[in-house]
C-alpha cells in the first residue's frame, strides 16, 4: 500500500504522446510523479464561501497541471488541491449540483468506515487531525524536492492563509522519505511502487507483467473507461470534466510490533525475512515470491523488467510461493480475479515520522504511510479494495483472514501459509497498522477550479 | 440523509459451521438478522442454504417467448464455455416464468457462495459478456443504461429482491468449491484403490 515520493530509479517524468488527455486542465497529481523527497498535507476549513473562493483564486496558478509537471520544467514544488463534498457546498455549489455527486462521496469516508472494514481501533472515533469532521472542506497537497523547500512553501502558505479571511487550518501532516534514498520503501522496509497502472495516452510503457495501459476514464471523469463511454458524471460538466476522486488514508505502522512478530516466528534472520515475505507476497527487496519462493533475490527485486512479470493462476495457483492471503495477492489478485481492469487505482503518497533504527525498541512515536488512492469511482475501485481485498475474512475462501499488513486486526484473525506437506497457520495475527485518519476528496480540473471560484453564496 | 453516519456493527465472525448437521434459519422480513451495510446497501446473510437472491419482476407484455427462447441460448453458452459463470461462485440458478392475472412474472433465483454486494460489478460485467442482459431487458423497469450505470442496475436488483423467510440446508454452509473438492478427492481415492488391486 505504501508509496513514497522518490525519483531515483522509477522511470521519471512522463513523456506525453497523446493529445486525447487534456493535459492543461488535468491536475498533475495522478498523471506524474515528480522527484519529491518531502511533502506536506494541509487540511482546511472554510468558515465562509467568500473566504474559500478567495483562497482558491490565489492558489490556482500554483496548482501543477499534467502539462507543466510532465514537461521537464525545472521545478522544486508541486501543489494539488481537492475538496470534500462538504467543502464543495461551503464554496457555494448549489444543491442540485451537489446531488449529482455519487452517494459514497457525499457520505464521506468516515460515514462509510464500517463498509470499508475500518472498525475497532481504526474507527473514525479514534482518528486524529479532525478528518472525520464535517468541517473538513479541502486539502492542499504539497510535494517538495526536499525538506528545505517544503519549509519555504509551508511558511509561504501560512502567510497566505493569514491574509485569507474565513479559511482555517484544521490540521497538517509533514512527510519525508526515509533513508536509504536510493529506492522507494516504507517503514517496515518493503520496497514499494512496484505495481502501478499505466494510463492510456500517457505515453508511459507498462513494465513487463503489468498488463496493458488502462483507459483514462478509470481515473479521470469525462473520458471513456474500460467499459466504454462513462456516464452519470457530476454536473455541471465543467465541474466534473478532468476531475478525479481520491481516498486519503493515514496509516500508522507499528514497526516495533512488526519486528517483534518476525522474531517470534523466525529464529534466524533468514527465517524472519521469510515470514516478512510471506506476509507481503514479496521479499523486502521487492523480489516476488512467485518468482523466487525460497530465497531472496535483491537483483530481481530491483529489476523493473522482471519484478512484476508474473501471475498467480498458472504460476502459483495454490499459494506455495505467495500465500493466497498475502498483501500483494489480495490487493492485486492479477489473473485470479474477474474484472480486474475495473479495479485499478493510482497510488500517491509517502512516509511520515522518523524511521525506527534497526534493533531499537518501539519508541511510541507515530510513523507510517499517508497515501492517496486515485480513481473515477470510489465505490467500484477504492471501496471494493477495502471491503473485499483488504478486509473480507473469506476472500479466496480463507475463512478467517484479513490482509495481514493492511487489514483491520484485533488479534483474532489468522494467516495461512500453504506449504508441503502441511500448511503453516499463524493464529491471532496482531495489528501491524492502524488507520489514523482518512477522507474522500474530489480533485477538480483547472477549469473546474475556476468555476468554483466563480460561484456565489446561495448558489 | 447523505451526511448521516451509517450505524453498522463491525463484521461479526461466523461461527464454526457443521456441515454434518442439517440446519434451518428463519429470516426476519427485512431479509437480515442485523443490519450490516455493504457498499450498495444492507448485506444479506449467509444461511445454511448459502448466499442467494430471489428476484421477481414483471415482464414487458409479449416478451414471454423471447425470455423462454433465451434459456436455450444460455444452455449453449455454458456448453461452449463451461466456466463462463465461475466468477459468481454459483451452486444453482433457477429461472421461472409464472402468471398472476394477465401479467407474467419472471423469477430469477440464484444460490451462490459470495456476498452479492461484494461482487456486484463483476456480476454486471459477466451478465453483459454472457448475454443475460437480453433477459433483463425484457423486464419492466429495468434501467436502459444499465451497462454503464451499475448503481441503477444494483438498485433494480435490490428493489426486486424478495428475501426468504426460511432457508434450509441438508449439508449447511458447504461451498461449491468444497463440494467439488470433496468429489475430486472421492474420485482420486477411487482411482488409487483401483491401482492397488
Amino acid at each position: 500500500m505504501g508509496i513514497l515520493q522518490q525519483s531515483q530509479e522509477i522511470p521519471g517524468v512522463l513523456t506525453v504522446t497523446s493529445d486525447s488527455l487534456d493535459l492543461e486542465d488535468l491536475q498533475h497529481f495522478l498523471m506524474s510523479r515528480p522527484p519529491a523527497r518531502a511533502a506536506r498535507y494541509e487540511f482546511l476549513h472554510f468558515q465562509s464561501g467568500t473566504g474559500g473562493r478567495a483562497w482558491l483564486a490565489g492558489l490556482i496558478d500554483k496548482v501543477g497541471t499534467a502539462k507543466t509537471v510532465g514537461a521537464d520544467i525545472v521545478d522544486s514544488r508541486w501543489v494539488t488541491v481537492g475538496f470534500t463534498w462538504n467543502g464543495l457546498r461551503a464554496l457555494g455549489l448549489d444543491e442540485t449540483s451537489l446531488a449529482t455527486f455519487p452517494e459514497e462521496f457525499r457520505q464521506g469516508m468516515a460515514a462509510r468506515a464500517p463498509i470499508l472494514g475500518i472498525t475497532g481501533a481504526n474507527h473514525p472515533d479514534h482518528w486524529v487531525g479532525g478528518l472525520e469532521s464535517p468541517s473538513l472542506h479541502a486539502i492542499s497537497i504539497l510535494f517538495a524536492r526536499d525538506v528545505a523547500e517544503r519549509e519555504r512553501c509551508r511558511q509561504e502558505h501560512e502567510r497566505y492563509l493569514e491574509k485569507c479571511d474565513g479559511v482555517g487550518l484544521l490540521s497538517a501532516l509533514d512527510l519525508e522519505a526515509i533513508p536509504p534514498f536510493d529506492y522507494a520503501h516504507e517503514h517496515f522496509g518493503y520496497r514499494d511502487r512496484l505495481s502501478q497502472p499505466v494510463i492510456e495516452g500517457s505515453g508511459e510503457v507498462p513494465t513487463p507483467g503489468s498488463g496493458p495501459p488502462v483507459k483514462a476514464g478509470e481515473f479521470f471523469l469525462g473520458y471513456p473507461d474500460e467499459d466504454g463511454p462513462a456516464s452519470g458524471m457530476p454536473q455541471p460538466q465543467t465541474l466534473s470534466r478532468n476531475g478525479s476522486y481520491v481516498a486519503y488514508l493515514r496509516m500508522e505502522e507499528h514497526v516495533g510490533a512488526f519486528r517483534d512478530f518476525l522474531k517470534e516466528h523466525g529464529e534466524t534472520p533468514e527465517q524472519q525475512e521469510w515470514v516478512a515475505a510471506k506476509l507481503m507476497g514479496r521479499w523486502r527487496s521487492g523480489a516476488p515470491l512467485v518468482l523466487t519462493p525460497d530465497k531472496d533475490d535483491p537483483r530481481l527485486g530491483a529489476d523493473y523488467s522482471r519484478n512484476n512479470d508474473f501471475n498467480y493462476g498458472t504460476m502459483d495457483p495454490r499459494g506455495y510461493g505467495c500465500p493466497l492471503g498475502a498483501h500483494t495477492r489480495r490487493m492485486n489478485p492479477r489473473d485470479t480475479a474477474a474484472n480486474m481492469n475495473r479495479r485499478k487505482m493510482i497510488r500517491r503518497g509517502g512516509t511520515y515520522g522518523p524511521p525506527l533504527p534497526e534493533g531499537a525498541p518501539e519508541d511510541g512515536v507515530e510513523r507510517g504511510i499517508a497515501a492517496f488512492v486515485g480513481c473515477a469511482s470510489l465505490v467500484r475501485q477504492f471501496e471494493f479494495a477495502m471491503n473485499v481485498w483488504a478486509n473480507d475474512p473469506n476472500f479466496h475462501e480463507l475463512g478467517n483472514e484479513r490482509d495481514p499488513i493492511f487489514g483491520t486486526h484485533d488479534g483474532t484473525f489468522d494467516m495461512t501459509i500453504p506449504m508441503r506437506p502441511i500448511r503453516k497457520k499463524i493464529t491471532g495475527l496482531p495489528a501491524f497498522t492502524t488507520i489514523r485518519g482518512g477522507a474522500y476528496f474530489f480533485l477538480p480540473g483547472i477549469r473546474a477550479l475556476r468555476y468554483l471560484v466563480s460561484l456565489t453564496d446561495g448558489g | 440523509m447523505a451526511t448521516t453516519a451509517i450505524e453498522t456493527p463491525s463484521t461479526p465472525k461466523e461461527k464454526v459451521r457443521d456441515w454434518t448437521k442439517p440446519a434451518a434459519m428463519a429470516i426476519p422480513k427485512e431479509g437480515y438478522l442485523s443490519l450490516q451495510n455493504g457498499r450498495y446497501g444492507p448485506v444479506y446473510p449467509r444461511t445454511p442454504a448459502c448466499h442467494g437472491f430471489t428476484i421477481i419482476a414483471k415482464i414487458k407484455p409479449g416478451r414471454e417467448d423471447a425470455i423462454r427462447a433465451y434459456g436455450r441460448t444460455i444452455e449453449k453458452a455454458i456448453e461452449d464455455m463451461p466456466d463462463a459463470l465461475a466468477t459468481l461462485k454459483l451452486h444453482y440458478l433457477r429461472w421461472i416464468l409464472f402468471d398472476i392475472g394477465k401479467d407474467t412474472y419472471f423469477m430469477y433465483q440464484g444460490i451462490f457462495d459470495t456476498d452479492f454486494d461484494k461482487y456486484t460489478e463483476d456480476a454486471v460485467a459477466l451478465f453483459k459478456k454472457v448475454g443475460v442482459n437480453t433477459v433483463f431487458e425484457n423486464l419492466e423497469g429495468f434501467p436502459e443504461d444499465w451497462k454503464t450505470n451499475v448503481p441503477a442496475f444494483v438498485k433494480f436488483v435490490r428493489e426486486h429482491q424478495r428475501p426468504s423467510f426460511l432457508e434450509y440446508g441438508e449439508y449447511p454452509y458447504a461451498t461449491a468449491d468444497e463440494i467439488k473438492k470433496a468429489l475430486k478427492l472421492k474420485a482420486a481415492f477411487g482411482n488409487m484403490l483401483d491401482l492397488m488391486q
